[in-house]
């Protein structure tokens, strides 16, 4: 390890420095706003320190690490998504009895995880920063452990997230044996001549392919999804839904076009049904849910099915699209569940449907915020939301995936249903009957981060959807240094 | 620059209207009709002072300007004489619409005038924009505050007709941004240049096989907006429930951009492909004539049966763009503002009657006319109108139409003849059952009062006028009618260098001068079809 190559580690080094420091301080004394304070400074630190590197062009860090535009681009959004959930995790957890402070640390190590996954060109890294991003979930999904469905749900994904990482393992391990490679240029070297897959490799790559679907959640290995978005707590939800999402689409998008899988038929036809498979499921079980955060499970679910169509366009326009449509999903998630998270009381997350009821005459800007939000996950314009379905459908449509496409029009119809159902819901009359009870206001200077991060956010989504130009100029700037 | 400003006055004003409704209950309603008066007032100026068109074209008034540059999209805005006259159009009605909700509207009045004039925002730019993407962009923006008006402020099954409504046009526009997609890419690996710009795009060569498929995602939303029948089953539900405004803009408007969709995109974009298709799109028109009346005569909800008259009109408009030539275009034209005032005021005339009475019931109705002749003399104008009477506007639109389809397709114009003969039954009934009759009401019904007479008064102006002095609207038309059917009645020279440009596509010549005789040729048997689905 030389200088230079702790230079270009900032961001992961910050990071894991602000993790050390926090937990000396919890040792001397617990205090959540000061926890509160380092983690939204060191985000912001590290985040800083991506300036530094924002004309890296391609510099390796033999044999595990690669800092690239690409990676540069992701590390700064997974930043700036885990500060966003931060400022929002802090009102949300003023209000709750558990001892707060921990959830920083967790907090802090799996955005380290993230991070390192889309540096990462190394099978080992890869795992790495996968387990550290795993292992805190763990602890994170099940945080409120006193709520009725935090247990299960943490439960439910330790040990389908171990399962999933040992198939990874095992996949991992079979395409070793076959290339005697675990990096990612090795492999490509390796496979270059083949036109077909041999068998082992096949196998190896379907099985990393189990355990990559798993972090993504996309059929037929979503079925973790609704119950742990429901159990975990809503700002850790969030997290998932994108941090965690958007690391592991990372390296996957590294991977696949390092050794260009696209090649491969039986590959890109099991990532094909894999796309519409998650496109169709996510969004017909979202039509039977009655639980606004279900709902945005199977949501999620079938955004990454439309994520996987750009994927499979497979050529530069494709990234540019995936990565477009990440950012647009990032604000749009991120903003839906702080909604949750806002309008969340001591006992219980605001998921049922019935907690929405009105919502529009009661508190009209919060109203206003989630519509937006649901308005640009359904793809409508003026929203980040359409732009970002408008890049996808054209990366599609530019390599000719008319199935895909055309899945994916069809589907964005069938969204439509549940998300105007959670508007339509949000503005129906208020019934006389029911008075509303007047809740407990927090302290204005804790209810102001949490408003504070949903108005940016919800100025974010108007202006990506109504000037796109600047979020692309800088896509293509960043990614055009990337290309292997 | 004027062009913008139609759009952001509008769009400026509905954020006004919202917010101003904090300050005070009545100030939406005077800012809403202050920036409409003031893009009606632009456009009155726009049309009087006759800017001279640029030489050879038939654009009085362009604005470019770049918006996503790395996709070639641009805010690109142009006016031409149909966009003026759909303009003018929409400005009259969306004044009328403001004037109807001072009474109708009395909860959340900030947030419908917000949603009243964003979608008048939208249904301005979709007639402006000459850029594929900010049409889409502007098709789409109509869609969610009407989706809003209808949803809130509607009748009793408003969430189910507001649903409904959305699906039908959201899933038919996604469609239509395949195709524009498909066009833009075709376009761009041919000539590199990769833009949205229409007037670009008009110069694509397409396959014949890529030219029908690209078309029919563009009819998809065209055809579901207009309505053309099968795809109608929207349209009963949405202005039944809508609030008076709402079906006032809904059937005046919203139907016309599909129909201008169809003058303005398909017609020059396809010039081949919509040759094949027109004997099949003319007879969707008459399909749709035919069961739009019948239909409208069996209803006894007077929304439901105006919005049948509605389906039931428009089937002469795709009738007419599909004979491809000017006596029909002009009368489509006609048909698009006549159709929009007439039905506009029965809509208003329905709001009326359900202020007073609180049901849409035509059953419940009757009499009328003796204690409220003025309301009497209104519809019996604008009954009149719908049937066809000579001396109102809809008689010249459908006669242009018929004219102009006789020369195309002469059996279907016999059978959309007789659809007028239908309006007569229909329309008398309306009259019949309202107010003649007998009265059931224990209290007389009140007339008209000077706010409802203000509304009503412009409306029977206009369609006199548009009766007996169509020229004005005509003349205006004309340029930019002759534009599309030129670069129509060019494809033929246009076809020629292109066959011979590709030399696998020569075998194409001859299978494309047939598929323009096909119109003959399939005469018999889409006659056959009218007669089994009129028994």
């Amino acid at each position: 390890m030389t200088l230079t190559d702790f230079q270009h580690l900032l961001p992961l080094l910050i990071l894991t420095f602000a993790v050390l420091v926090s937990m000396l301080v919890i040792a001397v004394g617990r205090n959540h706003k000061i926890m509160y304070v380092i983690t939204a400074v060191s985000f912001l630190a590290a985040f800083a320190s991506l300036f530094e590197l924002r004309d890296v062009g391609r510099y390796t860090i033999e044999p595990l690490l690669v800092i690239d535009g690409f990676g540069v681009f992701y590390i700064g959004m997974i930043l700036l998504t885990a500060l966003l959930i931060s400022m929002l995790s802090y009102a949300y957890f003023e209000q709750r009895e558990e001892r707060k402070e921990e959830y920083y640390i967790l907090l802090l190590l799996a955005t380290i995880g993230a991070c390192m996954l889309v540096v990462s060109k190394h099978f080992a890294s890869l795992f790495l920063g996968l387990e550290i991003l795993s292992v805190s979930l763990y602890a994170l999904i099940a945080y409120l452990r006193t709520r009725e469905r935090s247990d299960e749900a943490g439960i439910k994904y330790l040990i389908l997230a171990a399962f999933s990482s040992a198939f990874l393992l095992f996949g991992m391990a079979l395409v070793y044996a076959s290339t005697g490679a675990m990096e990612f240029a090795g492999i490509a070297t390796a496979i270059a001549g083949f036109t077909e897959l041999p068998l082992l490799l096949l196998t190896g790559f379907g099985m990393m392919i189990v355990g990559i679907g798993f972090k993504l959640s996309v059929v037929p290995f979503h079925m973790w999804a609704p119950d742990v978005y429901e159990g975990a707590p809503a700002p850790v939800t969030a997290f998932i839904a994108t941090v965690s999402k958007g690391g592991v689409l990372g390296v996957l998008i590294r991977f696949f076009m390092e050794v260009d899988g696209f090649r491969y038929p039986t590959l890109v036809l099991i990532f094909t049904i894999v796309a519409i498979a998650s496109m169709l499921a996510g969004n017909l079980l979202a039509l039977l849910q009655r639980n606004v955060k279900r709902i945005l499970a199977y949501s999620s679910i079938a955004h990454l099915g439309y994520l996987l169509v750009a994927f499979l366009a497979g050529n530069e326009m494709g990234v540019e699209a995936v990565t477009f449509y990440l950012v647009a999903y990032f604000i749009t998630t991120v903003g839906a569940f702080g909604v949750v998270a806002m309008l969340s009381d001591t006992e219980r997350d605001a998921e049922q449907l019935e907690d929405y009821r009105a919502l529009l005459w009661r508190r009209p800007w919060t109203a206003a915020v989630f519509t937006a939000m649901l308005l640009s996950l359904a793809g409508i314009p003026l929203t980040a939301g359409f732009v970002g379905k408008f890049y996808i459908l054209a990366a599609g449509v530019n390599t000719q995936l008319w199935l895909l496409v055309v899945m994916l029009a069809l589907n964005s119809v069938i969204g439509l249903f549940y998300y105007i159902r959670i508007i339509a819901v949000m503005f129906q009359q208020p019934e006389a009957d029911t008075a509303i009870q007047p809740r407990s206001r927090l302290r204005p200077s804790i209810y102001l981060a949490s408003v504070g991060t949903l108005t940016v956010l919800a100025l974010l989504l108007l202006y990506i959807g109504v000037y796109p130009s600047g979020l692309l100029q800088v896509i293509q700037g960043m990614l055009a240094t990337a290309t292997p | 620059m004027i062009l913008v400003w139609l759009i952001v006055i509008l769009m400026a004003g509905g954020v006004l209207a919202w917010i101003s409704g904090k300050v005070n209950r009545a100030l939406p309603r005077w800012i809403a009709l202050g920036s409409v008066l003031a893009v009606f007032g632009m456009t009155l100026y726009l049309w009087l002072s006759r800017p001279t068109p640029m030489l050879g074209s038939p654009w009085l008034v362009q604005f470019d300007q770049p918006w996503i540059p790395q996709w070639g999209i641009g805010i690109s805005l142009a006016l031409d004489g149909l966009s003026l006259l759909m303009l003018l159009l929409t400005f009259f009605l969306g004044l009328l619409s403001v004037l109807i909700s001072w009474r109708e509207i009395q909860s959340k009045v900030a947030f419908f005038h917000f949603n009243l004039l964003w979608v008048m925002a939208g249904i301005t730019g979709v007639f402006l924009t000459m850029d594929l993407f900010l049409f889409y962009f502007f098709w789409e923006v109509m869609l969610i505050p009407m989706y809003f008006l209808i949803g809130i402020w509607g009748h009793e099954n408003r969430r189910y007709a507001a649903f409904k409504f959305f699906l039908f046009t959201q899933a038919s526009g996604l469609l239509m941004l395949l195709a524009i997609l498909g066009l833009y890419f075709i376009h761009g690996n041919q000539t590199g240049i990769y833009t949205f710009s229409y007037f670009e795009l008009l110069n694509t060569t397409l396959a014949p096989e890529a030219a029908r498929l690209l078309m029919f995602g563009f009819l998809a939303a065209f055809l579901v907006k207009l309505p053309v029948v099968p795809f109608h089953s929207w349209l009963p539900d949405a202005h039944s429930q809508a609030p008076t405004a709402g079906s006032v803009i809904l059937a005046g408007l919203l139907l016309k951009t599909g129909a201008y969709g169809l003058l303005r995109f398909v017609i020059p974009l396809f010039p081949t492909a919509t040759v094949e298709f027109a004997p099949w799109a003319m007879l969707l028109g008459v399909v749709g004539i035919l069961y739009g009346a019948m239909l409208a005569f069996s209803q006894t909800d007077l929304k439901r049966l105006v919005a049948y008259t509605s389906v039931s009109h428009m089937g002469f408009v795709i009738l007419g763009v599909f004979a491809f030539n000017e006596w029909a275009l002009q009368g489509v034209v006609m048909q698009m503002i006549t159709h929009g005032l007439s039905t506009g005021a029965l809509f208003i005339i329905a709001g009326f009657l359900y202020e007073r009475l609180h049901t849409r019931d035509i059953r419940q109705m009757g009499g009328f006319w003796s204690t409220a002749p003025k309301m009497g003399v209104i519809a019996i104008i604008f009954v009149m109108a719908s049937l066809g009477l000579p001396g109102l506007g809809n008689f010249i639109a459908e006669f242009l139409t018929l004219v102009g389809s006789w020369q195309a397709n002469n059996w279907l114009t016999v059978f959309a003849t007789i659809g007028i003969v239908l309006a007569t039954i229909y329309s008398l009934r309306i009259m019949q059952k309202i107010f003649l009759e007998a009265n059931h009401l224990e209290q007389p019904l009140a007339d008209l009062n000077a706010r409802e007479m203000l509304i009503a008064i412009p409306m029977v102006t206009m369609i006199l006028w548009l009766g007996l002095y169509p020229q004005p609207f005509l003349e205006t038309a004309r340029p930019s009618i002759q534009e599309q059917l030129q670069a129509y009645s060019g494809s033929e020279a246009k076809k020629e260098p292109i066959a011979q440009a590709n030399v696998t596509g020569e075998p194409a010549i001859p299978e494309k001068t047939a598929s323009t005789e096909k119109p003959e040729e399939s005469k018999p048997y889409s006659n056959l079809q009218i007669l089994k689905s009129s028994n």
